[in-house]
């Protein structure tokens, strides 16, 4: 039997071919294999938020799925999100707010932000603040996180109703 | 020095220089690096808390598919028994050496004791369960007080107590005792109206950076190591690497990638080290990865506490003495920040009779490490809560007590110092004025506090170079790794002197080959100690500039003035050149600049906080929840006050974690058992209100913009500031850290 | 973590014979948020994984006031609780689905993997004993069985399934007229912890919604498994809506409660928290039925 699975899936719009073992997450095969490293690895077991990526448009932990499971997915990461020549509003959000220091867990809640925005496009405080309690944020106290999302949250919602 | 003025670039919010690398995920941290050839490394850790190891055979793992090397303690070079300086304290070498890698003895669970490097980090994983080792284990000894027993297991059987300056002849695990004295301290105490007298335990807590320790080594034949990781400071690194392998420093070069923080907990070397030796064993390139686990049990957290404080004062609210009695846990080495506890205790306040006695003792817990004003949360938590009961007994308003009690710009600290002039009184004003203090708080089971946290600062040494482009921007290399936004803060400095915007700054974090030497990014001193580097290389460019300016216009370099970003002759022919217009002709006088600063600055200036809470106790389950938070702190200038806002607000949610559950739980068999982010409670975004944090700025006379560094104060009074909430709601004064929920219906009588 | 082979079953006849064919080596993969930490903390060796997740059956998620709910084993929580007409009828199970870790696990964490992990702080298995599941379970060779929820968990980690079987989807009955039900959970923080106790209660008032007609209790974390307070709750039948019922009920639940001593809570405190946590779900439970 191969050691290896062969995995064919979309990332980020495009057609993805890999090789992977079973037991490689896909926060391995995102950062080891296809070297797309701005996920990051916090915990390696779902308690931090740092390798959120979405899914099927769905948030999911990318240390907690199998490199395996891709096939026939289609997933966004945080290398997808800008365009050529404009960011995304909510990175835009997170650099005009300061919601930065170190920036470790700052692609993972950029993306979580995304999956709330995408879904909920004017959410309360206690909203963002519940759908982003599994991106923990050592650095910040999360003050500056939360009204970056608000602000992103308006501009988006703004764009949409213009 | 240091006046109130008009400022260009000093005090605005630009966008940071590397946040959008940050925003996008290209920024590359320590764990993201790759190259050819890589190999993986990973570490076998003690499963005993205390332990002798009788034999360590390798022979299985070595044989193993895919593995390329296995290193133990015996790979090491012998080292002497020396003290080496560590930027934020410093270690004895031997000590280093058994910590990376143990030696006769393992001295707490996840003490490294070999290390394996294979074609992948799963087959390495699988050969360190091939390591056989045999351990002769001991009874360990995990708390402060049980460790200080006559007859408690002994960690270095040949350890003896440094006792006020003399060694003393019994084995102990008590590495040394010191005491600070001022004044009478009968005399003040008979003096008082109340003497109030308290205990207070706190646990061992983590930085909990979400980012692991990472390091990726390369050693070269001709004896030259290259390590890429993620530190407070790649030149520490190069020093410890150095002393611990026996490699002369300049063949030792640390690349420092971006960091994913470290609050004082990236100083100290774990794996470093053993992805050099990996190297040099196997000729490739090794990288080792610290599992989240890893990093609770094998690296320094910051200690549990045994402090008592006893504070006297006069019925009008003076106080007429202070005592504290310090007991910190070491972890496995000596070397307790107890230090700065003991300068920090009682240092916001005048206080004439003092006296403070400091203990630092070995405990089988990992040796502790820098975390965020080192020692000071677990003495303010003390004193302050002692002050709260004294001002409730007198009948006084807290903050009205601090500050008739404020310590004066010359007034004598009991451990020696003068006070230097620190905007005490002012943090205090602005929390009374502020809306939080001001509104009412009503509602059953809830209750509003206050406390102080003060912090010294440290100075110590920076070098940055900045090179002048011809389009009229420049570039600026500094040696101080950025965790929070400090290549901004660095940036804005240099832009200030040369009157330029902060975009048109440029500024890169550099190897140890490629900027001068400079110390951690840590003692809040990067703004103030590289800042200050950053503004004598602008210095420098600034004079350099006006010597090609006279040289273009053919006048003296006296004549040549610089103010509002615009150099002019004063020759009477009005000739006029802003910094980009003479950027663009430094061909044509003479070629290149590049200005030089190096700092190492002996006035960092202080900087202190008073922090206001509302909480709300659940009187059924012990949970307290955080309503309401103001923090008020002396920034002396904030250079990119929403950076500063964020240190503030940062480190006051981790006071709050650490006030409310973080901890380390020990099972009998003194193994942590809540070695994960599920279990070790780090504050969510939804325990939180928002943090308003409120800069006051009182000049540092130490630095040219005033600033005062400000990351590690804020973390000092939310355990303080929350215990005293806690008492207004129910009554109750909480003396053990964490208030968890369990304590707290405990002290409540309900179980 | 240990080299494994990964399987994904396309029907529950193939994943049924791949699980069989490797006995305890082999394990059903639904989210993973428990099978994936598991194994890769070594605390769980396999040899194969078979990912169930694909199947129809157990990603049914059908409900209807007449027959009440199916709900299949691998639906993940933010299927159950993005589902208006699931969230009016069944309160009690969309309390837990919003809570089982932070929303990156809620897009994975399945309902059937919660109660298969058989932990006895799973926040599922109150809510879904208060509501009388029943599991349905695929064996090797096309059988099938039904086994009510309270009887699924054997001790922590250990369920009745045997050599092959696979959960595959719950049948939940419908919401009788003037019935709510409730859960609750004590944490430290406020999201992202493991329960320290966690309470169910599911009641059915009297058309003057004074009364109890019925009532049912179910406990998390408070006993090697997960409880049925059943005389807890049938202390209720019958009689008004009152603290004094209430807090008799609640006395009662605490009585079975066996908890340990470890690092999320101490024996008494858990004790003391049935208490409370007992009273806070039932209250929940009326409130709603009285809203309604
Ligand atoms: C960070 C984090 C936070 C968490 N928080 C909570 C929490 O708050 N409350 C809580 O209760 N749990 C929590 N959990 C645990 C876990 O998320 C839940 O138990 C979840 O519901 C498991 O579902 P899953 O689909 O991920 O199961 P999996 O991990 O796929 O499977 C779990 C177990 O069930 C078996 N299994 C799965 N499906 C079937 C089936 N159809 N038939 C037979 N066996 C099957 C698997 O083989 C495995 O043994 C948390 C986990 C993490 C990582
Ligand atoms: S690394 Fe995946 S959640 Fe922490
Ligand atoms: S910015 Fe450092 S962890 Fe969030």
């Amino acid at each position: 039997m191969p050691s290896k699975v062969h995995v064919q899936t979309t990332i980020n719009g495009e057609a993805v071919e890999y090789l992977c073992e079973p037991r490689q997450s896909l926060l391995e095969v995102l950062r080891d294999v296809l070297h797309l490293t701005g996920a990051k690895e916090g915990c390696n077991n779902g308690n931090c938020g740092a390798c959120s990526v979405i899914l099927d448009g769905c948030l999911v932990n990318s240390c907690l799925v199998l490199g395996a499971e891709l096939e026939g997915k289609s997933l966004e990461t945080i290398e997808g999100l800008a365009e050529p020549d404009q960011l995304h509003p909510i990175q835009d959000a997170f650099l005009e707010n300061a919601a930065l220091q170190c920036g470790i867990c700052t692609p993972g809640f950029i993306m979580a932000a995304k999956a709330l925005l995408d879904q909920n496009p004017n959410p309360t405080e206690y909203e963002i603040r519940y759908w982003l309690a599994g991106n923990l944020c050592r650095c910040t106290g999360y003050d500056k996180i939360v009204r970056a999302v608000q602000d992103a949250a308006q501009t988006t919602s703004s764009e949409v109703s213009a | 020095m240091a006046e109130k003025k008009d400022y260009k670039v000093v005090g605005t919010r630009p966008i940071r220089h590397d946040g959008l690398d940050k925003v996008t995920g290209r920024a590359l941290y320590g764990a993201d690096f790759q190259t050819v050839g890589l190999l993986h490394g990973r570490v076998l850790r003690s499963p005993h808390a205390h332990a002798r190891i009788k034999s360590i055979d390798t022979s299985r793992a070595e044989a193993h598919p895919g593995v390329r090397a296995v290193v133990t303690a015996k790979d090491f070079p012998a080292v002497e028994d020396k003290i080496a300086d560590l930027g934020e304290g410093a270690a004895n070498v031997k000590d280093l050496q058994d910590n990376v890698l143990a030696g006769e003895k393992v001295l707490y669970k996840g003490h490294q004791v070999a290390a394996v490097a294979a074609i992948d980090p799963h087959t390495a994983e699988e050969a360190l369960e091939l390591i056989d080792v045999e351990y002769d284990v001991l009874d360990p000894v995990i708390k402060v007080r049980d460790a200080m027993q006559e007859g408690a297991p002994l960690l270095h059987e040949d350890m003896r107590t440094d006792e006020m300056g003399e060694k003393s002849d019994k084995p102990s695990n008590i590495a040394s005792h010191f005491q600070h004295k001022q004044g009478n301290l009968d005399k003040g105490f008979d003096e008082a109206d109340v003497v109030v007298e308290q205990e207070y335990t706190t646990e061992t807590v983590h930085q909990g950076y979400i980012e692991p320790h990472n390091a990726t080594a390369l050693y070269n034949p001709d004896g030259q190591l290259t390590i890429w990781c993620s530190t407070q400071g790649a030149f520490t690194v190069r020093e410890q690497v150095s002393e611990i392998l026996d490699i002369p420093v300049s063949k030792v070069k640390v690349v420092p990638m971006e960091i994913g923080g470290g609050f004082g907990g990236k100083i100290q070397v774990y794996i470093k080290p053993i992805a050099a030796m990996l190297s040099m064993k196997t000729g490739k390139p090794v990288k080792v990865l610290m599992s989240r686990a890893d990093v609770f049990e094998g690296t320094g957290p910051t200690p549990g506490s045994y402090v008592r404080v006893k504070m006297g004062a006069t019925k009008d609210g003076r106080i007429t003495a202070a005592e504290a009695y310090l007991a910190f846990e070491a972890g496995a080495y000596p070397g307790s920040p107890v230090g700065a506890a003991a300068f920090c205790v009682f240092s916001p306040y005048k206080v004439e009779n003092a006296q403070v006695d400091g203990y630092d003792v070995v405990v089988n817990k990992p040796k502790t490490a820098a975390y965020r004003a080192p020692g000071a949360t677990n003495a303010a938590f003390a004193a302050e809560t002692v002050i709260d009961e004294i001002c409730e007994k007198i009948g006084m308003d807290p903050l009205e007590f601090r500050i008739l009690n404020s310590a004066k710009e010359g007034d004598i600290r009991v451990d020696g110092p003068p006070t230097p002039r620190v905007g005490f009184v002012e943090t205090v004003e602005a929390a009374r004025d502020h809306p939080h203090y001001l509104a009412p708080l009503e509602g059953e089971n809830r209750g509003r506090g206050v406390a102080s946290g003060y912090w010294p600062n440290f100075g110590m040494k920076s070098s940055v170079a900045i090179n002048v482009t011809s389009d009229g921007t420049i570039s600026l290399v500094e040696g101080s790794t950025d965790i929070g936004g400090t290549r901004a803060a660095v940036a804005m400095q240099a832009a200030e002197v040369l009157g330029i915007p902060a975009e048109s700054v440029t500024p890169t974090v550099a190897d140890t080959d490629s900027v001068g030497y400079t110390d951690v990014t840590g003692g809040s001193r990067t703004a103030f100690a590289t800042g200050y580097a950053a503004y004598e290389a602008a210095q420098d460019v600034k004079q350099q500039m006006i010597e090609r300016a006279a040289k273009l216009w053919e006048v003296d370099a006296g004549d040549v003035q610089f103010a509002d970003g615009v150099f002019s002759s004063v020759n009477g022919k009005e000739q006029e050149l802003d910094f980009k217009g003479l950027a663009a002709r430094l061909d044509e006088t003479g070629g290149p600049i590049v200005g030089r600063g190096t700092a190492d600055p002996n006035q960092p200036g202080p900087s202190i906080g008073l922090h206001v809470v509302d909480v709300e106790v659940d009187p059924d389950t012990g949970k307290v929840q955080i309503l309401r938070y103001t923090a008020t702190q002396d920034a002396g200038k904030a250079i990119h006050p929403s950076y500063v806002e964020g240190q503030i607000q940062g480190g006051a949610v981790q006071g709050i974690g650490w006030a409310l559950n973080e901890e380390y739980i020990y099972n009998e068999k003194g193994e942590m058992t809540n070695a994960s982010f599920l279990d070790y409670r780090i504050p969510t975004s939804l325990d939180l209100p928002m943090i308003d944090a409120i800069i006051v700025e009182v000049p540092n006379p130490g630095h040219p913009y005033g600033v005062r560094g400000v990351g590690e104060t804020p973390i000092i009074a939310p355990p303080a500031a929350i215990a005293n909430a806690v008492y207004r709601a129910i009554g109750i004064r909480m003396k053990e850290l964490p208030m968890s929920p369990g304590r707290v219906l405990k002290a409540m009588g309900k179980i | 973590m240990r080299a494994f082979e990964y399987v994904p079953a396309k029907t529950v006849a193939e994943a049924t014979s791949l699980l069989a064919e490797k006995g305890d080596q082999a394990k059903p993969l639904a989210g993973g948020t428990d099978l994936i930490v598991m194994v890769r903390e070594n605390r769980r060796q396999l040899e194969r994984m078979v990912d169930i997740k694909d199947l129809s059956e157990t990603n049914v998620l059908s409900y209807s006031p007449d027959t009440g709910l199916s709900l299949g084993a691998a639906v993940p929580c933010h299927k159950i609780y993005a589902d208006d007409a699931i969230s009016a009828a069944y309160p009690g199970l969309i309390d837990a689905a919003k809570i089982i870790g932070g929303t990156a696990i809620q897009g994975r964490a399945s309902v059937g993997g919660n109660l298969c992990n058989a932990s006895p702080a799973a926040d599922m298995i109150p809510p879904l004993i208060v509501l009388g599941a029943i599991c349905v379970i695929a064996g090797p060779n096309g059988s099938t069985r039904e086994v009510p929820v309270e009887q699924f968990c054997t001790a922590p980690g250990r369920t009745v399934l045997e050599k092959g079987e696979l959960l595959v989807s719950f049948e939940i009955p419908p919401p009788p007229k003037h019935s709510s039900s409730f859960y609750l959970r004590f944490i430290p923080r406020n999201e992202m912890d493991i329960a320290v106790v966690g309470a169910g209660a599911s009641v059915v008032l009297d058309d003057t919604k004074t009364s109890f007609v019925s009532a049912r209790i179910g406990l998390a974390a408070v006993a090697p498994t997960p409880l049925l307070a059943d005389e807890a709750g049938a202390s209720l039948a019958g009689k008004e809506v009152s603290d004094e019922a209430i807090n008799a009920a609640a006395e009662a639940a605490q009585a079975i409660a066996r908890p340990i001593s470890d690092m999320r809570g101490e024996a008494k405190q858990r004790t003391h928290l049935v208490g409370v946590l007992t009273r806070r779900a039932l209250n929940g439970a009326i409130q709603r039925v009285k809203e309604a």
